[in-house]
């Protein structure tokens, strides 16, 4: 017995552990981790590190960054502190990327996963829509959407889900399309599990890490969409939003440009981070598809 | 009837069959967001001349069918869409059909400009990126491609002003060409290139991006394939190699890719347009959105459609010619 037991393999580790040891072999998604705990961070300590609202007057109108210890990275032309902005609009963009993306792949999963399961006219009608929508530019629809209902930040978020459903539904019909007539449906059904059981519990979790892996790219894309709504002056006024700061700067933009391209910068290293981290996904959930 | 057609075009008759449906939705759901917004034509147009009698508002909306049902009134939409007829614009005080034909012909200069550049130095970087895989090279493309994909464009086009407009005084701020200037034959031609060039920059970049990381990841997926080690064992140059065997099948996802996006850079046009002031259907959807103008809004929605469906309907086309994998009949 004691001489069997030595020669059994030991345990795999935790399936945690094993995710981690994969992400971090990608140096790229280890930065884009690191850019992204930063932006998370800065959401999070919003009201602590700066408290009081972003669109206070907190000194004199453009002052240049690094002038003041009150402002470090300089006021706007309505003196409102550009660091306090940063930090809020973290905030803003963060919470819009997570709910839009939530929104965008809840919507994707229900249409793709009824297309690709059923097939038949069921996946006939459902992707003729989905073409209808992905054949309408979406920030055109988002534009229109913004148009009828106002800009309340809540209603931004939702029509920012509703133009960006198409891809999710695309990739989880593909998916429950290779999946269905696999052996462990075959199964399932055979034993009188009903079609929605089948649906979510036996074939969703198995489709659902090329979804994971894109809501990185969903999320990237809905803090731009955003950002270019509040730049053009249609995102809700109630909130410090980059795109925002970045319109307003536009207005100083030959005397202080600085007021532009903090917020852009904030911007660009969020859709970075969030480009690496998919890729550092990608890395860990699907290892077979890297040589 | 089919025998007697060359097998393309069969091909290219069924995909136009299967837009179809596509387009019919589209004008289903035009029809929809029209209903959705507040206020119809008839109040617009009784807000215009500054209010009147609840009869002669009711005799209004009889004239424009606003008391039929819902079926018949989509029903004579749709037939008034087909035949491109998009209502009256309020805020232009014309048809909104002659206000979008003044209009499309920028964005389709911008568009064809930006997608042209995206494409050719996106398969290009891709290629060399590919072929040099885990150098240098490789890592400046990619860092490069990541970076462009992150940058908005309209952060991209503020710098762009600021550095060559506002500091180097190179180019003009907007416009798409100098007002006033009335320049003729080559003169001209050079002076809407030379406005269009930020805005080209702008638009493009993000999709240089896109095809640049698709190209790279398909190149080398073609270049392991048993074929090309094929080609090379029996003493193909690299060079001939790439252009002779490779590039043909590693080009046919990217070419599904410009399709596909075709809707999306109609989209990026709007911010574009409205930073650049170009006179085109971004900057006009963009305006008529803070007008309200919702005839002219559902308009450009349609034409946009419609676009998208003839150049999807290339692309599968041209798809066709690269794949000879694909059946046509």
């Amino acid at each position: 017995m004691t001489l069997a037991d030595t020669e059994i393999a030991p345990p795999e580790p935790p399936r945690y552990v094993m995710f981690w040891r994969r992400y971090k072999r990608n140096r790229a998604a280890l930065l884009g981790l690191f850019l992204f705990a930063l932006v998370v961070l800065m959401a999070l300590t919003a009201g602590i590190i700066d408290p009081g609202d972003p669109l206070r007057r907190a000194g004199e109108p453009l002052t240049p960054p690094f002038m003041n210890w009150d402002t470090p990275l300089g006021t706007d032309q309505l003196g409102r502190d550009v660091l306090s902005g940063v930090f809020y609009g973290a905030r803003i963009s963060l919470l819009i990327g997570v709910v839009a993306t939530l929104v965008a792949i809840v919507i994707g999963v229900v249409i793709g996963a009824l297309a690709g399961y059923f097939g038949g006219w069921v996946d006939d009608v459902l992707m003729r829509i989905t073409e209808a929508f992905q054949t309408i530019p979406n920030f055109v629809l988002l534009l229109t959407l913004v148009a009828i209902m106002g800009s309340k930040i809540e209603w931004i978020t939702i029509a920012i889900g509703i133009v960006s459903w198409t891809a999710p539904a695309r990739m989880v019909r593909a998916e429950f399309m290779s999946l269905r007539h696999r052996e462990f449906v075959d199964a399932a059904r055979n034993l009188g599990v009903s079609n929605t059981s089948i649906i979510f519990r036996e074939i969703l979790p198995n489709a659902m890490p090329p979804i994971v892996v894109y809501a990185s790219v969903i999320m990237a894309l809905s803090i731009l969409m955003e950002s270019a709504l509040a730049f053009l002056a249609l995102g809700d006024p109630n909130y410090a939003s980059w795109g925002n700061m970045i319109g307003q700067g536009r207005a100083v933009l030959r005397s202080a440009p600085y007021c532009a391209v903090i917020p852009g910068i904030a911007i660009i290293l969020t859709v970075l981070s969030f480009s690496l981290l998919g890729e550092g996904l990608n890395d860990a959930l699907n290892p077979r598809q890297k040589k | 009837m089919t025998l007697h057609m060359p097998p393309i075009l069969t091909y290219a008759l069924r995909r136009l069959v299967q837009a179809i449906p596509v387009v019919i939705l589209i004008m289903i759901g035009t029809f929809l967001l029209l209903k959705l917004a507040p206020g119809d034509t008839v109040d617009a147009l009784v807000g215009d001349m500054g209010g009147a009698d609840a009869a002669f508002i009711a005799r209004l909306r009889a004239e424009y069918g606003l008391d039929q049902p819902i079926w018949v009134q989509l029903w004579r939409y749709m037939v008034k869409l087909a035949s491109f007829d998009f209502g009256w614009s309020f805020v232009y005080e014309q048809p909104v059909a002659t206000v979008l034909m003044d209009r499309v012909g920028t964005t389709l200069m911008l568009m064809a400009a930006s997608l042209s550049i995206a494409f050719t130095a996106g398969i290009v970087l891709g290629a060399i990126a590919a072929r040099r895989a885990y150098s240098a090279t490789d890592n400046l493309i990619s860092i490069l491609g990541l970076v462009f994909y992150a940058t908005p464009s309209f952060f991209l086009s503020l710098m762009l002003m600021l550095v060559f407009s506002v500091k180097l005084g190179w180019l003009p701020v907007g416009g798409i060409k100098t007002i006033a200037a009335f320049y003729t034959g080559w003169d001209h031609v050079w002076d809407v290139v030379r406005h269009l060039i930020m805005p080209t920059t702008a638009l493009s970049l993000i999709y240089l991006a896109f095809y640049l990381r698709l190209m790279r990841a398909s190149v080398m997926e073609v270049a392991d394939l048993d074929y090309v080690r094929t080609a090379r064992a029996k003493g193909a140059r690299e060079g001939r190699l790439m252009t002779h065997h490779i590039m043909r099948n590693a080009l046919l996802p990217v070419v599904t890719l410009l399709g596909l996006q075709f809707s999306t850079v109609l989209g990026g046009s709007i911010v574009v347009e409205t930073i650049f002031t170009l006179p085109g259907l971004g900057q006009l959807a963009y305006q008529s959105v803070v007008q309200r103008d919702m005839n002219t809004l559902m308009g450009i929605i349609f034409l946009c459609a419609i676009i998208v469906v003839v150049v999807n309907f290339l692309t599968d086309l041209l798809y066709a010619r690269l794949d000879s994998r694909i059946e046509l009949a």
